[in-house]
């Protein structure tokens, strides 16, 4: 019934156009205007799931419009098995921020939410683009609302964080530019699934690849160039972190997936080591300094840092195992999907995980006005149920069996394994690193006795919030205790990608 | 059977989520979590007899599938065999005993419907460890119970003490299962399976397979899998090194003590080694790893357990050394002694544990032996069991613990393998140490004086009967559980099917048995049984005739007891290099790193390099029209020089 639907437009479009309607609702029906279109818009991607064919690779709700025909641009929309997830967890996550915001924010609420309804529409578009200057144009466009949103909403020091922010992600974005232009001028289109295909010198490839790195690696965001997010989420409010962890930070790895493998396959396997040593680094050295962090939403951030490593790692690990001349062609490609898959998972997952860990310190933050683990201490006693979600989110940060965030990590651990027994060793502390900066600070923080003296004066979740943090338990457990209905959506895609950069396209 | 299965493990997570996540009164609470862990008691010993006295079929079913990838399925299922079904009754009837318990020891706790709660999910968890039937649900469990141990540990969260223990137990664990995973990714990438079935149904063609994890040096793939697994045995059995948590996890309730801490989770990679041995039987190398780190743990945790003061902790001792007397046993080969020695410790720790909580609850939450003595005639049902516990836990014949640890010193004695002669040495003398400490605390709780003060002492009276009658109930099988069942466990192939051992490998042929009175008679002629005794009577000389022996015994070894009390500076060494080196790396990477090179330098230096490039360009454009017109003509100028000069020549 919804084939005939142009969904993905809708899905763009239509929270844009919600958003114009809450900017001129104004203060009093901002709240439930919003709410009602950004469930509308959840409801409404639920199809691009349930109708989902799981046995192509091939995009899926297509819509292709003549847009700049001269210049050979086309609105040329679709998705496949890595970015369908990906839209169903943006309509998902807005709901809950729409919801986070409900009595929080009192300054220009309307403009608040307006916001994050546009960025709504935006992100879905960068995710489903598959002509390269919409893509471009909407990548960019993405970092309006965000500019705006930490730059009005935000904390003391929200001037240098945005600017930081914003220099940043746009420095990058500049040589994704550069080598989106050059390869127009190879190939006389803009259309992405054709790059796929077109042949490649390998000095071009480094290029294009290190260019495309460059604007991946800031979003992702990959040591070195990571310390704008931590800037970043101490500044933003609460809502702000939770859009930049849960999806755009995606943004960097699904363009990995989406340029840089499949346009560059080559300069990928020639430069996996890089990536690999990369994603160790933000594994393993970002881990010990989560460890020391003193604000809690530096932590979470180092910690998103962290857990995003596994995912680059999960990508480019697959080179290492296909080249592994121990195992059969077959077992190698197994592995390669269960790297590649575990990689999608994790960024799904730490959407919900990271989201919520945001929201848990936004509940604290409302109520007490401060980040610093050192001010808490004790919370359990007064909100009980609050430390319960803490306690579980944290667990679920820490890769606990039964949550979604084993699910990647097992995936990608299991597969490193096959390409080489120390990027296993050097991946699996996680596991120790992870339980350690989470718990330790959910030791400070939830359990122990009172000794802020503000913290007895504390109120419990309230209904709303148990709501929020509710749904995103369920979805942490669901995904935890059965991945498959997810994975078999990613599945045939990631199987068709990993044939695809198995072959050369060298000239 | 699988609706019977499913419902054995259901029934205490049902029992969990009301107690847990709805308001519900005190009694509503404990009814409910009691029905669901008695329903699995019920139903696990119904198992028990369908497969064990019936000869029931093996069930091997999966549930669902977790997730496919390509080939390779991760699925969710159950594997109920006779060693399964060991398990399962151990778990559930001493959970079930800790529960009725808990009504009276956690009675005026804020926390009572938390408590059963987490119990009942523990129950979940564990039982979900052992009857699963591939490595992933195995992890799953595994974790599960670190969980929850975690949460218990800490469950009065108020306390320092308890919420510094129950990070350590987690991180320590972690440890653990840092190695446990890597060898579930060995076990994936070369038998492509995660299912135990096919896994074991392959380990022979791999037996001979070297893997270069160095560059050059080849090694066995068997025993780094084995060694690695064993990591994860070592976390979760605390064995040396990473048994620094087990000490510590007696900051929970005592209830959790005995059922968590002793009878149960920490007994997990016992089993597991036990279920993989058709893996660990194709190494060598990692058997005796196994036998030297177990006999290590025996001995000289046991030590420890004679300068203890702490009731509590004198049992923790005495389990971690009782948890290396089962790992020797699988390094001997000998799985099946080191699941006996599981199944009857299971029962008479339980016992110990609950019976030092009974003692803890009438001394008003008082846990100094040294505040104590001359308990016997106040609590006679406590003394009593005790007894029993403190007995079986010694070896004394006809007790449960003397047929499995007989079983295991022997079979130790026995193997030829790397290791074992000082295994067999640090086994043998720690039966001494064993009875030394036991009865040491048995004598300074129960007989001589009562140092208690003066209002103690008036109050002390016999506990109720929800603390006396698990007490009873678990004495029993503390008393009948090793001649019962040490034919059949280890001489008549209980666990034929379940465990797998190499022929030569196998200490217990059954034409070496003869009977439950054989075994009996020929242990009271070991040198073992004479070592207890010696043991229990130096204990009595000690801390019942001349008292004043062991403090002269502390002066003159001051250093020998310094050592002791320090716990061989294993705390000290982990709190300083673990903790202090991580929470260093973590400020100078960050630090030096993030804060000085890469926001200082690269960040803020490029924002600082164009602020002085434009500081210059600045000067260029000074905004007095007479700068900019005489720039015009200079360029003018220069320009038309270079066309002049260039056109003439």
């Amino acid at each position: 019934m919804f084939a005939d639907l142009p969904l993905l437009s809708l899905l763009i479009w239509l929270p844009i156009l919600g958003g114009i309607w809450v900017l001129l609702a104004g203060e009093q029906l901002a709240r439930p205007i919003a709410l009602l279109v950004s469930l509308f818009i959840f409801v409404l991607s639920l199809p691009l799931f349930f109708e989902f064919d799981t046995t192509t690779a091939a995009m899926q709700f297509s819509e292709r419009l003549p847009w700049l025909p001269n210049l050979d641009i086309y609105y040329h929309l679709g998705v496949d098995g890595i970015s369908m997830p990906l839209i169903v967890l943006t309509t998902f996550t807005t709901v809950l921020v729409v919801l986070a915001a409900w009595e929080v924010i009192q300054y220009r609420a309307p403009h608040y939410l307006a916001a994050f309804l546009i960025m709504e529409g935006i992100m879905v578009g960068v995710f489903a683009a598959l002509d390269a200057i919409l893509f471009y144009v909407l990548w960019e466009a993405m970092l309006i609302p965000m500019f705006i949103i930490i730059g009005i909403w935000g904390g003391v020091r929200r001037v240098y964080a945005t600017i930081k922010f914003f220099l940043y992600t746009f420095l990058g974005s500049v040589f994704m530019l550069v080598a989106l232009l050059y390869l127009y001028a190879q190939s006389g289109s803009f259309a992405l699934l054709d790059y796929h295909h077109l042949a490649i010198p390998m000095t071009a490839q480094i290029f294009i690849f290190l260019a495309f790195l460059v604007a991946f690696a800031v979003k992702v965001p990959m040591w070195p160039v990571h310390t704008w997010l931590p800037d970043a989420h101490v500044e933003a409010p609460t809502g702000g972190s939770v859009i930049l962890a849960a999806i755009m930070l995606k943004m960097g790895t699904y363009g990995f997936l989406r340029f840089s493998l499949p346009i560059t396959p080559d300069a990928s396997r020639e430069l996996d080591w890089l990536m690999i040593l990369l994603s160790l680094v933000a594994v393993i050295y970002i881990g010990f300094v989560a460890i020391i962090q003193k604000d809690m939403k530096k932590l979470v951030a180092y910690s998103s840092i962290s857990h995003m490593g596994f995912v680059t790692l999960g990508f480019f690990i697959a080179f290492r195992i296909l080249a592994n001349p121990e195992l059969t062609n077959e077992a190698a490609m197994n592995g390669a999907v269960l790297g590649m898959s575990g990689g999608i998972v994790q960024m799904i997952s730490h959407g919900f995980i990271s989201g919520a860990m945001f929201l848990c310190i936004g509940v604290l933050y409302d109520r007490l006005h401060t980040r610093q683990i050192a001010d808490y201490g004790g919370v359990a006693n007064v909100m009980p149920r609050f430390a319960m979600f803490a306690v579980f989110f944290g667990m679920a940060n820490s890769g606990l069996p039964g949550t979604s965030g084993f699910v990647g990590e097992f995936m990608v651990i299991l597969s490193s394994m096959q390409a080489n027994f120390w990027i296993a060793f050097l991946a699996a502390t996680t596991l120790i690193l992870g339980a350690a900066y989470t718990l330790w600070m959910v030791k400070r923080v939830v359990f122990g006795a009172i000794v802020n003296e503000k913290v007895s004066t504390l109120t419990d979740v309230n209904a709303r919030e148990i709501l929020i943090l509710t749904v995103l338990v369920i979805a942490v457990l669901a995904m935890g205790v059965w991945p498959e209905p997810v994975l078999k959506v990613i599945e045939p895609t990631v199987q068709n990608l990993l044939e695809h950069i198995s072959h050369s396209k060298v000239m | 059977m699988q609706n019977i299965y499913l419902t054995i493990v259901l029934a205490p997570l049902i029992g969990a989520i009301v107690a847990g996540l709805f308001k519900v009164s005190r009694r509503v609470a404990h009814s409910v979590t009691i029905t669901g862990v008695a329903i699995s008691c019920l139903l696990s010993f119904y198992a028990f007899k369908h497969l064990i006295i019936d000869g029931g079929a093996t069930f091997n079913e999966t549930l669902y599938t977790w997730m496919v990838i390509g080939d390779v399925r991760f699925e969710v299922g159950f594997l109920v065999d006779n060693l399964t079904v060991i398990m399962m009754s151990v778990v559930s009837f001493v959970s079930l005993m800790v529960h009725v318990y808990t009504i009276g020891y956690m009675h005026d706790d804020p926390g009572y419907q938390r408590f059963f709660s987490y119990i009942s999910l523990f129950t979940f968890s564990m039982l979900m460890l052992v009857m699963s039937n591939n490595f992933l649900q195995l992890f799953f469990g595994w974790e599960a119970v670190g969980l929850v141990s975690y949460l218990l540990i800490g469950f009065w969260y108020t306390r320092d003490t308890a919420i510094y223990a129950n990070l350590k137990a987690f991180l320590v664990n972690r440890v653990g299962d840092f190695g446990f995973l890597l060898g579930i990714a060995l076990v994936l990438m070369y038998f492509n399976s995660l299912n135990y079935a096919e896994v074991f149904g392959l380990a022979e063609e791999q037996a001979e397979t070297v893997i270069q994890i160095i560059p050059g040096v080849d090694w066995s793939l068997m025993s780094v899998m084995c060694i690695l697994l064993f990591i994860g045995a070592m976390g979760k059995s605390a064995q040396v090194p990473l048994h620094v948590w087990l000490p510590d996890s007696m900051e929970g309730p005592t209830p959790i003590s005995a059922l968590i801490h002793a009878a149960t989770m920490v007994t997990a990679g016992i089993f597991m080694v036990a279920r993989m041995s058709p893996l660990f039987e194709l190494s060598e190398t990692a058997l005796s790893f196994i036998l030297i780190i177990g006999s290590i743990t025996a001995l000289f945790m046991g030590f420890l357990g004679l300068v203890q003061n702490d009731i509590k902790r004198v049992v923790a001792y005495s389990t971690l050394s009782q948890l290396g007397y089962m790992t020797v046993a699988l390094g001997a080969s000998a799985y099946s002694a080191g699941i006996f020695h599981l199944f009857t410790h299971a029962f008479f720790k339980a016992l110990l544990f609950l019976g030092a909580g009974s003692v803890i609850i009438a001394m008003h939450h008082e846990q100094d032996m040294r505040n104590m003595g001359g308990l016997r005639k106040y609590m006679p049902i406590t003394y009593i069991t005790g007894l029993i516990g403190s007995l079986a836990l010694i070896g004394f014949p006809g007790f449960a613990g003397f047929y499995s640890k007989d079983a295991i010193i022997m079979a130790v004695g026995h193997a030829e393998r790397f290791g074992s002669g000082f295994a067999y040495f640090a086994l043998v003398l720690g039966v001494f140490i064993t009875a030394l400490y036991s009865f040491r605390m048995f004598f300074l709780v129960f007989h001589g004086k009562e140092r208690m003060d003066h209002h103690t002492q008036e109050h002390l009276h016999e506990t109720p009967a929800v603390v006396t009658v698990p007490l009873m109930l678990l004495a029993i099988p503390s008393i009948l559980a090793g001649a019962i069942f040490v034919g059949p466990m280890l001489y008549q192939g209980l666990f034929d099917g379940a465990i797998f051992v190499h022929h030569e490998h196998n200490p217990f042929h059954a034409d070496h048995y003869h009977g439950v009175v054989g075994f009996t008679l020929h242990g009271l002629m070991g040198l073992p049984f004479f070592l207890a005794m010696a043991g229990v009577a130096t204990a009595y000389f000690l801390y019942m005739v001349r008292t004043d022996i062991p403090a002269k015994i502390q002066a003159k070894f001051a250093w020998l007891h310094q050592i002791l009390i320090d716990k061989y500076g294993f705390d000290r060494f982990n709190e300083w290099f673990f903790a202090g080196g991580a929470r260093k790396l973590g400020s100078t990477f960050w630090s030096v790193g993030d804060v000085k090179i890469i926001d200082d330098g690269m960040v803020n230096g490029s924002a600082r390099v164009v602020a002085w490039y434009a500081s210059i360009m600045r000067h260029l454009q000074t905004g007095y029209l007479y700068h900019y017109a005489f720039a015009m003509i200079i360029g003018l100028a220069v320009l038309l020089g270079v066309f002049v000069l260039s056109g003439t020549a």
